[in-house]
């Protein structure tokens, strides 16, 4: 079972965090930032499993972003890279060619995807088809209702290209 | 720009950009405290907001707390927009719920009646939107509202697949909370035959709960066994075209072969039937053929996923630990994957290796990698897979190869990390002193120990090293010269004093003829280091130097001098103030007789479990590689926790009763429940230690079993024997009484459906009313678990409860029953009282019921002190001058029961030329009388 996945930046910023146990946010505050010290610490060409506690760290870098997740001690290491890359793959298919700004500014949306992927720690579903389908079909139930407030909240000011 | 899709919230993105802008962290907060004013006026302004406008809000809320803010509002603003009927509002809603979760019962209640909504809903969507909330927070109130709609979405027919996963998963998550959720019965063969579903997701998500299922009750689930070797088989042979979206890369559904491949190591053996058994080797076989077939992509994916694949077989294999054919090629496969370029591979390779290491089938195959393992552990670049490399070297380690495995790691620990020294040390002097045969190499080994990474010896570590040199005469003369030596050098390790300074002031005589190394020479060589040592070396010095007297009078004047020293005999250090003047007292005052006698040599240590390997184990609990199946045929005596801690130095318990030279002389590590000291003074020190650690220690035979000895003392190890060890702590205070006992489980797996059961009847229990707590069913290996247990004396009672422990080990059943330390002279309450006043009391029972006597042989030898002893410790008042005889011990105490105080008058009179003992009891409650004295019976 997945413990928590962490995505953070090289300089060490905190861009997405999930938790599958509950731990005091006292607690979340204190691993991540022991992990983000320790992994960023490390060199390229290291291993990407650590033993840390009484679990294992899986963790890789795409781009300026790293992966980061708390396995058990039983918790297949190789397997936990690939959820990791699976779930590149689905936000790299749903921003198109994702960065690190698409997860900052469309958080929500990393979260949901994350949520099809696994659940409870758990993979749900491996296939990056449906998975993406799931998603899909939430759009297309978003994109029927979008509401008058919704035109208001753009319509006063035409949204600036943001800086990528 | 980032893409924004149907819903995208202006208000927000600015935010997040203006959040970004921020030069400074001061700037930052600045920003969202302005933000938390705006949205709090807004939830409590006058104008109603939309939804739109609530999910955006409540979004930004969820961003700032992200950021790692704290928020303390808006919580029923996110439990409106659960209720939206419009689906984004929802979602954001779920999603502010699921990360900010409160324990507010009030809320509580309207979040679950929003997810009772939506799992109603004909929208899969909605559903699993509800059932994905309900994971997320897993609590006991989401078990308790949703325990029969979940199971049933999971195994009813009209469910679609996708809601299917989510309800497995969901399921699972709860179960792990409130394990009761699950139903029984009926609903197991259900759910088993999830693993025959058509769609390879709800396979996958059902094992992940199968696999939890098994773990909590492996017989009801066993049929899940057939199924899954034939699923896997299935996959396997699969070719990557059949499972469509299933297959990664090119291998076919990596992660449903790796859980059901873990699936079945919950059981051992596999399985009992031939053909299931012959499947599953065969698809065994096959997973380890492919590794060798070339790859079918150059990704990183590719290989990742069937080498997943493949390490989970292997794990597999190791787990069975029954086909040497099977081992021996995944021995031979991981040696391929040690000179692989992936660094990840080489570190899972060493470690799966550390496990094939223990397996008497492998052993000698893991054994040929040992150059290339020598090689990672210098060369490789990470420090976690050279640390990986040691522990494999230790694994691997025996006999044959010791010296040279130990050479290696003696050699590398001179540049080794920091970070892994202590334990390459620990890991050092366990090999050596595990595989000497020559014990000269064993001393050479751990003095290059403390030369080369002195620092990070452990005291543990020298303290075995001189038990060990006084144990064997042979080696003696040799330790006591090469510390001689060793302490030439300039510059030599604290740590290097202690020893020398030790092993010289017993053996150094054996050295002395040598008029390099004469008395006096040693003298001025240990005492040139004193002034550069901490206080308990200096403390440790002067010990020496009073055996030093005795060795060689000789030099008597010299010492006598340093003791007379003012820094020694005025030293603000309490411990060196009285060990240099009665040093130097006894020194001026002992004949040489008496002196001889005082600093005779030290005894033998009792064999035992080498401290250090505690200490290992207690590091790096259930990961220390055990070389445990080799170990029966090592001839040293290794017998199991069984420790001392009573051995001081006979110089100086003479001497000196502080606790500061126990410790510093007790060269050992007591486990740590062992010298508990209850707010009852009945266990009193000298009866702690001569019964817990007294002969039965030494004893080779498996289980330990201390009961009797419980009826004096309240605290020490109950129950002993190679897979388990309990401890028991307790308190008495009037009628009531308080037991922790201690389950320590002392194996490599864990220990499961560990199950204690009181076993004290309905009619029993009016009288002593025993509440236990429950335990977890499952002992983790190496780990120590704590039971509570209360009792309360109602009346007075014969005997004592048993408990009965029962638990699985490796697959077998295992179950015994021990007498709790509950007798009833634990309610005890010792009475002062003088002579007159004991013999009017004693005359008062007179009464044919309130008179018990019996007369028993004593145990050989007659041991008065030892009676005392226990006496003392059974929870009367011991006293003296009252009875004419001073051989003769007459004890008061009352014992208290909720009902009534139960005066009780005991007398024990020895006769030593019979070797008999008769005890007389007194009370005034017949019941009592005959109680203690059956308990007294046969016990001196």
């Amino acid at each position: 079972m997945m413990l928590f996945m962490l995505l953070f930046s090289r300089q060490g910023k905190l861009r997405l965090q999930k938790w599958y146990m509950a731990y005091p946010d006292k607690v979340k505050k204190k691993i991540t930032r022991e992990l983000v010290t320790t992994i960023l610490a490390r060199k390229p060409k290291m291993c990407s499993f650590l033993e840390w506690k009484d679990c294992k760290i899986v963790y890789k870098r795409y781009a300026s972003l790293y992966f980061c997740c708390a396995i058990e001690q039983n918790d297949n290491e190789l397997l936990t890279l690939e959820i990791i890359h699976r779930y590149v793959e689905l936000l790299d298919k749903y921003f198109g060619s994702v960065c690190e700004l698409d997860i900052i500014f469309n958080f929500e949306k990393a979260y949901f995807i994350l949520d099809e992927l696994l659940i409870g720690g758990e993979i749900q579903e491996t296939s990056k088809k449906n998975v993406l389908k799931a998603i899909a079909s939430q759009d297309l139930l978003q994109e029927d209702e979008t509401p008058q407030s919704f035109f208001d909240d753009h319509g006063w000011a035409k949204l600036a290209p943001m800086q990528k | 720009m980032a893409p924004v899709r149907g819903d995208g919230m202006r208000g927000l993105a600015v935010f997040i950009s203006d959040i970004r802008n921020c030069k400074s962290k001061e700037a930052e907060v600045k920003r969202i405290n302005k933000e938390l004013a705006n949205i709090r006026s807004k939830f409590k302004g006058d104008k109603t907001l939309d939804g739109y406008q609530k999910k955006k809000y409540v979004c930004k809320l969820l961003f700032i707390f992200l950021l790692g803010h704290d928020i303390d509002f808006g919580h029923m603003e996110a439990v409106n927009l659960l209720s939206s009927n419009k689906y984004s509002e929802k979602q954001i809603g779920y999603l502010f719920i699921s990360v900010l979760v409160n324990t507010n019962s009030d809320l509580i209640r309207l979040i679950i009646q929003s997810i009772k909504n939506d799992l109603q809903s004909r929208n899969p969507v909605h559903v699993n939107l509800a059932l994905q909330c309900i994971a997320n927070i897993g609590s006991r109130d989401m078990a308790e509202s949703f325990s029969n709609e979940i199971p049933k979405l999971l195994v009813s027919g009209d469910t679609m697949d996708v809601v299917k996963q989510s309800a497995a998963l969901c399921l699972l998550r709860l179960f792990r909370s409130s394990p009761d959720i699950i139903p029984g019965g009926e609903w197991t063969s259900r759910i088993i035959h999830l693993l025959n579903d058509q769609h390879m997701g709800v396979v996958t998500a059902a094992t992940s709960l199968i696999d939890a299922l098994v773990k909590r009750n492996p017989d009801e689930y066993k049929g899940c066994v057939n199924l899954a070797v034939s699923r896997l088989s299935r996959i396997v042979t699969a070719s990557y075209t059949d499972l469509q979206d299933y297959t990664y890369y090119f291998v076919p559904a990596p992660w449903l072969s790796v859980k059901l491949l873990r699936l079945l190591q919950n059981y051992n053996p596999v399985t009992e039937e031939a053909g299931v058994r012959a499947r599953l080797n065969e698809t065994l076989e096959t997973i380890l053929n492919k590794a060798q077939e070339p790859p079918k992509s150059k990704k990183v994916q590719h290989s990742n996923a069937k080498n997943a694949v493949l390490f989970e077989a292997i794990n597999l294999i190791i787990h069975s630990d029954s086909e040497p054919n099977l081992l021996v090629r995944a021995c031979n496969q991981l040696g391929q994957f040690l000179s692989n370029r992936e660094t990840n591979l080489r570190y899972l390779a060493l470690e799966s290796m550390c496990h094939l290491a223990t397996s008497e089938f492998s052993h000698e195959e893991v054994k040929k990698h040992q150059e290339v393992v020598i090689l990672s552990m210098k060369m490789e670049k990470d420090v976690s897979v050279r640390q990986m490399a040691v522990d494999l070297l230790y694994a691997m380690c025996d006999r044959g190869n010791a010296e040279e495995i130990v050479q290696e790691m003696l050699n590398y620990l001179e540049t080794a990390d920091y970070s892994i020294r202590e334990e390459m040390v620990l890991k050092v002097a366990i090999l050596a002193e595990k595989y000497a045969t020559d014990y000269t190499w064993y001393v050479d080994v751990i003095l290059n120990l403390i030369r080369i990474a002195g620092d990070y010896v452990s005291e543990e570590v020298w303290y075995r090293v001189i038990q060990i040199v006084i144990n064997r005469e042979e080696v003696q003369g040799y330790a006591a010269k090469t510390v001689f030596e060793a302490l030439q050098a300039p510059a030599c390790h604290e740590n290097m004093v202690k020893v020398g300074g030790y092993i010289l002031g017993e053996f150094g005589n054996l050295i002395a003829g040598d008029s390099r190394s004469a008395p006096l020479v040693q003298f001025k060589l240990l005492h040139s280091k004193y002034h550069l040592c901490s206080p308990m070396t200096r403390a440790l010095l002067l010990s020496t130097y009073i055996k030093f007297i005795n060795l060689f009078p000789e030099i008597r004047t010299n010492i006598q001098d340093v003791f007379r020293q003012h820094s020694n005999l005025r030293s603000a250090d309490a411990e060196l103030q009285q060990r240099a003047s009665e040093y130097l007292q006894l020194s001026i005052v002992a004949s040489t007789d008496v002196l001889a006698t005082v600093l005779e040599e030290m005894p033998s240590f009792p064999e035992r479990e080498s401290s250090i390997l505690a200490v290992l184990k207690k590091k790096k609990p259930g990961r220390v590689p055990e070389n445990e199946i080799r170990e029966s045929k090592s001839p040293a005596p290794l017998t199991s926790a069984a420790q001392n801690n009573a051995l001081v130095n006979n110089s100086h318990s003479k001497l000196n009763n502080s606790n500061a030279n126990t410790d510093l002389l007790g060269l050992s590590t007591p486990p740590s429940n062992n010298i508990g000291s209850g707010s009852n003074s009945n266990s009193t020190l000298i009866d702690v230690l001569g019964d817990m650690y007294g002969s039965n220690s030494n004893n080779n035979s498996s289980a330990v079993y201390n009961t009797k000895k419980f009826l004096f003392k309240n605290n020490g190890v109950l129950f002993e024997n190679e897979m388990l060890q309990i401890g028991v702590k307790s308190e008495f205070r009037q009628n009531l009484g308080r037991l922790g006992l201690f389950y320590g489980n002392k194996t490599q797996v864990p220990l499961t459906n560990f199950n204690p059961v009181l076993q004290w009847s309905a009619e029993d229990a009016l009288k002593l009313n025993v509440q236990m707590k429950v335990v977890e069913p499952t002992l983790e290996a190496g780990a120590q678990i704590q039971q509570l247990l209360t009792a309360e004396c109602i009346e007075d009672y014969a005997d004592a409860p048993t408990i009965e422990i029962s638990f699985r080990y490796n697959g077998t059943q295992q179950k015994f029953s021990i007498k709790l330390p509950l007798s009833v002279n634990k309610f005890f309450e010792p009475t002062e009282m003088n002579a007159e006043s004991f013999f009017a009391r004693w005359k008062n029972l007179s009464g044919e019921q309130q008179r018990s006597q019996k007369v028993f042989k004593a145990a050989q030898p007659l041991d008065l002190p030892g009676a005392r002893n226990k006496l003392m410790g059974f929870g009367m008042q011991l006293l003296d001058q009252v009875d004419p005889n001073p051989d003769n011990m007459v004890c008061a105490g009352i014992i208290h029961t909720q009902s009534q105080q139960v005066g009780c008058l005991m007398r024990l009179e020895p006769n030593k030329q019979a070797q008999m003992f008769r005890l007389t009891v007194r009370a005034s409650k017949e019941t009592v009388t005959r109680e203690i004295c059956d308990l007294l019976t046969d016990q001196f």
